[in-house]
């Protein structure tokens, strides 16, 4: 499997992708900003496709139109922390906006209709070229390392914001740095890998994480590792079975891992329940 | 959208009756204002409940409905409705709100969300067939709807809004104070399911005209920006459908006159609206030193 190139260069960029989107992931999920993360895997759509359409380096339109749309929304928000709505709200004009740039570009390359999208979308990890799996590793570890750089203050404050306010940190900055970081790394990974795996590597490993352990800095390695094992079992399989997508297989493997994370959780919390109370309150904690 | 485009006249009347020459606009009318009405109601609960990650999600889910309808064989229409009412019953299985503090319930809708996009993409993959498709799918075919898909939505639509209509006020005590409901033995979690269910049909329905990703504008901002304005619920959803009414219409009549699709024009009419009704709120609220004063 490593004697072709580009799997080679599939599992640098997959794997440091794999770990930035993890570790920023738990910490997505931890600040319940999943939908905000799906909302800029989808401006770093909307932004590569208005590069395209405008005919500038299609790199440059992921990251322009995705930091600053994190830092818009990161500013505009309440304590940094965005409100479903209004991500909501500007969400959907994005995609309207990147109706209309796939309109322009379609109309503009009629060979290539559509499929610059689909790429973007979907990404195509086995067509990196050694520089790109070079560049996106780099990136990658860049973010990762900003992100450990404010892992313990982002932590706290994530946790508990009113205390961390009362004891001095910087909660609103914070809550803007970790969007924009996040940015970078949607950016990177949509880029890299397509808008797809993002969602999946952002959500799924962190999900699962969380009803693992309460334990928070075991959370964030277990997280990282999960999309790491999630993305390697990913490539191998899609090695192996031809017609299975990458991106598929490994959003597959990662889901997997959120679906017994939750059956485990929720055994646990049904014996637990039989055991402390023998007459449970109907329904308490249950949905709305 | 053909090359030659329609020259605007300024002249209403004329206008008029540029837009409603051919049928297809006309069928795009119809379907147009039948999808907003739904989606006006629908979404009016959705923005209510907090729900908005979730109709997100359904809507996107109704993407692989298709590409595994195209790939089977079957009418698109089964792999709409079929993807979205599973999803739906998964969301309600796997996300509960309020469960877990931090952030349990959007880290399985997020889930459930790449899990259907990747099943979608391997669809779309096994389908060795030419890919064009894949446009309409995400971003709809507006300006073709047939009659008979207009008639299926206006089944469709009066289902959904029947339905609404007979759960509508335990809905509403439910998503306004679930405890409380709760104490007055309302099914909360039946409820919550149902109306999952509800936005999925919506959903689908809808996704077949204005594609995956643009169901999502309807739903969502003409709704927030109604319950921007009023916390009735009587006018809010009243509002809430105007407001999607005025944004397909509008937006329909302009991209006839323009080069641009007609989701371009909806997202970005209810959107400009939203912002405006969020920055009137804003001005008019007191300051808070002259409210202390």
């Amino acid at each position: 499997m490593f004697a072709h190139e580009f799997m080679r260069n599939a599992f640098l960029a997959g794997t440091f992708v794999a770990l930035a989107c993890g570790v920023a992931g738990y910490f997505v999920v931890l600040r319940s900003q999943v939908f905000a993360g799906d909302a800029l895997s989808h401006v770093a759509f909307t932004g590569a496709l208005a590069a395209a359409a405008v005919g500038v380096d299609i790199r440059l339109g992921l990251f322009a139109a995705t930091v600053a749309v994190a830092a818009g929304m990161g500013l505009l928000g309440d304590r940094a922390r965005p409100d479903d709505v209004a991500i909501g709200s500007v969400f959907a004009w994005i995609l309207g906006l990147g109706a209309l740039f796939l309109s322009i570009f379609a109309a503009g390359a009629s060979g290539a209709n559509g499929t610059q999208g689909v790429r973007v979308l979907f990404g195509s990890i086995l067509g990196l070229s050694g520089g790109d799996a070079r560049l996106a590793a780099a990136i990658a570890i860049a973010a990762l390392a900003a992100l450990l750089a404010i892992a313990r203050p982002l932590l706290f404050s994530s946790i508990d914001a009113e205390v961390a306010r009362s004891l001095g940190l910087p909660v609103r900055a914070l809550g803007i740095g970790f969007l924009v970081l996040l940015a970078v790394v949607a950016a990177e990974a949509t880029e890299a890998v397509g808008a797809l795996l993002l969602l999946g590597l952002l959500a799924a490993p962190g999900g699962a994480a969380r009803l693992l352990t309460d334990r928070l800095w075991w959370g964030l390695a277990l997280s990282g590792a999960i999309a790491v094992a999630s993305i390697w079992a990913g490539l191998a399989l899609s090695y192996q079975i031809a017609a299975l997508p990458p991106s598929s297989a490994t959003i597959g493997i990662a889901s997997g891992f959120f679906v017994g994370a939750a059956l485990r959780a929720w055994a646990g919390s049904r014996q637990r329940r039989r055991e402390s109370n023998p007459a449970p309150l109907a329904g308490v904690g249950d949905g709305i | 959208m053909s090359a030659e485009l329609a020259a605007l006249s300024w002249n209403p009347l004329v206008d008029l009756e540029q837009l409603t020459a051919f049928p297809f606009m006309i069928q795009a009318l119809e379907a147009g204002t039948i999808v907003a009405v739904m989606a006006g109601a629908i979404g009016w609960f959705m923005v209510l409940r907090r729900q908005t990650f979730a109709g997100h999600t359904l809507s996107v889910i109704a993407f692989p409905g298709a590409a595994g309808a195209t790939l089977a064989g079957l009418p698109l229409a089964f792999g709409y409705f079929g993807a979205c009412a599973l999803a739906a019953l998964a969301l309600s299985l796997l996300a509960r709100p309020g469960r877990d503090g931090l952030g349990g319930e959007s880290a399985a809708i997020g889930t459930v969300q790449a899990f259907g996009l990747g099943l979608g993409f391997l669809f779309v993959s096994l389908y060795s067939g030419q890919l064009t498709d894949l446009e309409s799918l995400l971003f709809g075919t507006f300006l073709g709807i047939t009659a008979t898909q207009v008639q299926t939505l206006l089944w469709v639509a009066l289902v959904a809004l029947a339905a609404l209509a007979l759960i509508g006020r335990r809905l509403l005590f439910a998503s306004v104070d679930a405890a409380v409901a709760r104490a007055r033995g309302l099914p909360i979690r039946a409820l919550a399911t149902a109306f999952l269910l509800l936005l999925g049909l919506a959903v689908a329905a809808t996704a077949e005209i204005t594609g995956a990703l643009l169901v999502f504008a309807l739903l969502v901002t003409p709704a927030a920006t109604a319950q921007r304005i009023t916390a009735r619920p009587g006018p809010g959803l009243a509002l809430s459908v105007a407001l999607a009414l005025a944004v397909t219409w509008l937006g329909l009549g302009i991209a006839y006159f323009s080069p641009y699709p007609v989701g371009f024009w909806v997202t970005s009419l209810s959107f400009g609206l939203y912002v405006a009704v969020r920055c009137g709120a804003h001005l008019a609220r007191p300051r808070p030193a002259e409210a202390l004063s």
